[in-house]
């Protein structure tokens, strides 16, 4: 990219072509922005990604059905529960197999456990992007505790391989249930104090009110998705348009924004805190008894067909596209559509005209994980 | 007068203020690093001495044994002189800020203050806006794009923020009717109450702007990690980098030690006019007022733990259309009472 002269301002003045990442304290991993700048107003906005490229999706197409789950956990780092449950869902719609209540169950409430933490770091790190230091240590103190959760679950605090084809790898250990519950009152109260430090702060609001609007129409033309597609108020969440686990079975709400900007689009997402507290409220009370797994076949090799299935991850709607060829044991075509991907196309649009310091307040807001973005 | 008054007893003087001000500042770091931890349900530094006590010391020894790096395509006069000009200025200051009153000590009359010069506020604002022209030439000088934003940044706070604050100190010029700082201090003795009860709008105004002018949050936009990665110290390391840093406090000693003599009432009690109070003389005057400077202290970094942070174009309109034009309504109305004042003889 080339800086230009611009022309008819006062003085001939340069454009300054300024590098943002791959190493930047506030691009959240390593995203590169190449900024063109007429002054600390932002001309326009390269998104240069594919710094964290492992070849997620090539490298599954070489492994067995089971093998890949262990792959889904690299994606969405910060939310690899959700991409877990969206694989698996994805091979049993393919293998067309019956996953038992109980272990829907689980699964409901592991997706909105992993949604709070990834609003949690969403949050955290969102306001420390706007100098807000102090949210982003209450926030990970509260993340703390879900990690705790998983790590009774399965073992692991980051990387859960939590789930398993056709249903969970293990029963939830006695009284996690409780634990969950304990967990819920406890968070209640924790997202009113992020909200007193935030929501109603000046500072906060001059910084988020008007900053990167976005209608509904334009942005689902660029194809964006969760909660950045909500706070526009487009009302679109597959866990209500096209349920799955056992969201069919839930009340609860889908917030939606008015105006489509920075501010919005953090409403909505502590809306959706709260709203995850009710889901796992009622999935946690109303746990079924019964079986774990469902009639898994011992060799799992699905017959020649291609599926497509999404799950809202708490990024948006994350999709996986998978084709058997129905003789090997290993999917013949394997990709995914990640939130973060589709999120990041937005970027370019929402900064352009705004000034340096409302880059990072975007890139929060949209809520990228490198990670799912390259694969 | 001997020798010894007009000689040695300054330059004592000298070597220990600036002394406990450096000693103060390497803590001032400390705390800061504490309190913010509290506040975010942290220890803080525990490791080096007992409560991490000793953290200061380690952190000096680590920064000066670190390379001195200097980018190649610096400009290396201005490059090395930076840090200089945004350190000098934050520690000449003392020289007119009174400690304390004239004190016996040793069977000698010592005054508590280094100095009282007749222009000791004009002194104070001139020097002190001296010292961003540091982090204006850090960023040029680095010659890299970041800390030239940040300098650019720098420039524009400075000139929002000086007008604003110097209309206030013109208030309480107006109520003392000196401008020396021990001058002041004597005023508001004699009209047995703090300035700040008197013109509160001016304190309020003083506060913001000596945040903006110290880049203090919510105001630390030349130095945005978030957004200019470090800012204008991005291409320092070592002990120019800690010039810096060591600046930024010791101009936050200044400003708590400027609002508690010109709006406090510096070394005196709380309500120096009223005689019951009067047990409260046992606490010896300047102890009175590192306290009430050490609240400013403490406001400061509870103000940086707290709020997020200004955008550049918010800084500029909230200095330029709400403090000046609040100052200088201030600052008339100050003058209209005074003279009304005056004039009945009060």
């Amino acid at each position: 990219m080339q800086a230009e002269t611009v022309r008819g301002a006062m003085f001939d003045t340069d454009e300054l072509v300024i590098n943002m990442g791959p190493q930047h304290p506030s691009t959240h991993g390593v995203l590169r922005g190449v900024l063109r700048l007429d002054g600390e107003k932002v001309v326009d906005c390269d998104v240069v990604i594919g710094y964290l490229h492992r070849g997620i999706e090539k490298l599954s197409e070489n492994r067995n059905w089971t093998q890949i789950i262990l792959l889904t956990d690299r994606m969405d780092y910060v939310a690899a529960a959700t991409s877990n449950v969206g694989y698996c869902e994805t091979v049993e719609k393919l293998l067309q197999l019956e996953v038992p209540r109980r272990a829907r169950y689980v699964r409901t409430i592991l997706c909105e456990l992993q949604r709070i933490a990834s609003h949690c770091l969403w949050v955290g790190t969102h306001a420390m992007d706007i100098g807000a230091m102090t949210v982003f240590l209450y926030a990970f103190r509260e993340r703390e505790l879900i990690l705790d959760l998983f790590e009774e679950f399965c073992g692991a605090r980051l990387t859960y391989n939590s789930m398993r084809i056709g249903g969970l790898p293990q029963d939830i250990p006695p009284g996690w249930d409780k634990k969950v519950l304990e967990f819920c009152s406890i968070m209640d109260t924790k997202i009113d104090e992020y909200e007193t430090l935030l929501t109603h702060n000046r500072i906060w609001l001059e910084r988020t009110k008007g900053i990167g609007i976005i209608s509904g129409e334009e942005a689902t033309g660029l194809g964006l998705c969760g909660p950045a597609l909500r706070g526009s108020g487009v009302a679109r969440d597959v866990r209500k348009d096209e349920p799955y686990s056992a969201y069919d079975e839930m009340q609860f709400d889908v917030p939606v924004g008015t105006e489509g900007d920075t501010y919005d689009r953090y409403l909505v997402r502590m809306e959706e805190f709260r709203q995850s507290l009710r889901i796992i409220r009622q999935a946690t009370e109303g746990i079924p008894e019964g079986p774990i797994v469902g009639k898994v076949p011992r060799l799992i090799k699905p017959a020649a067909g291609e599926t497509y299935h999404a799950i809202e991850s708490p990024k948006g709607e994350l999709g996986y596209f998978i084709v058997s060829d129905g003789k090997s044991t290993n999917p013949y075509r394997f990709r995914v559509r990640p939130p973060s991907f589709c999120n990041l196309q937005g970027l370019r649009r929402l900064v352009r005209g705004h000034l340096v310091a409302d880059v990072v307040a975007l890139i929060g807001s949209i809520d990228i994980v490198l990670g799912e973005v390259d694969r | 007068m001997s020798a010894v008054d007009t000689f040695f007893i300054p330059l004592l003087k000298i070597v220990i203020v600036l002394n406990a001000t450096l000693v103060a500042v390497t803590y001032m770091v400390l705390l800061e690093r504490k309190v913010i931890a509290w506040a975010q349900s942290r220890l803080g530094p525990m490791r080096v001495g007992p409560y991490g006590a000793l953290q200061p010391v380690a952190d000096a020894i680590k920064l000066m044994i670190k390379e001195d790096i200097t980018p190649v395509k610096a400009d290396k006069w201005v490059f090395t002189a930076a840090p200089i000009i945004s350190m000098v200025p934050a520690l000449i200051v003392y020289a007119v800020i009174p400690f304390g009153p004239e004190v016996s000590l040793f069977g000698r009359k010592v005054a508590l203050y280094i100095t009282d010069v007749n222009v000791g506020l004009l002194y104070i604002v001139s020097v002190a806006s001296v010292g961003v022209y540091g982090i204006i030439l850090a960023g040029y000088a680095s010659n890299s794009k970041y800390p030239l934003l940040a300098s650019l940044r720098a420039s524009a706070q400075l000139i929002s923020y000086e007008v604003a604050v110097t209309l206030t100190l013109v208030s309480v010029i107006i109520m003392s009717g000196t401008l020396s700082m021990v001058g002041i201090v004597r005023a508001q003795e004699h009209a047995g109450v703090w300035y700040a009860f008197i013109q509160p709008l001016a304190f309020g105004i003083f506060f913001i702007g000596g945040l903006a002018e110290t880049n203090r949050a919510p105001f630390d936009l030349p130095e945005a990690e978030q957004e200019l990665t470090g800012g204008f110290h991005t291409e320092y390391s070592g002990m120019r980098f800690a010039l810096f840093f060591l600046a930024e406090y010791a101009n936050m000693i200044v400003v708590s030690s400027v609002a508690t003599t010109l709006f406090f009432g510096g070394w005196l009690r709380p309500f120096p006019n009223i005689a019951a109070l009067g047990f409260l003389d046992i606490v010896p005057s300047w102890m009175w007022f590192l306290v009430k400077s050490f609240v400013f202290l403490y406001i400061f970094i509870w103000v940086r733990a707290t709020l997020p942070r200004y955008r550049y174009d918010q800084l500029m309109r909230l200095g330029w259309k709400v403090l000046i034009p609040l100052a200088i309504a201030n600052l008339v109305i100050t003058g209209i009472v005074r003279v009304v004042m005056l004039g009945a003889g009060g």
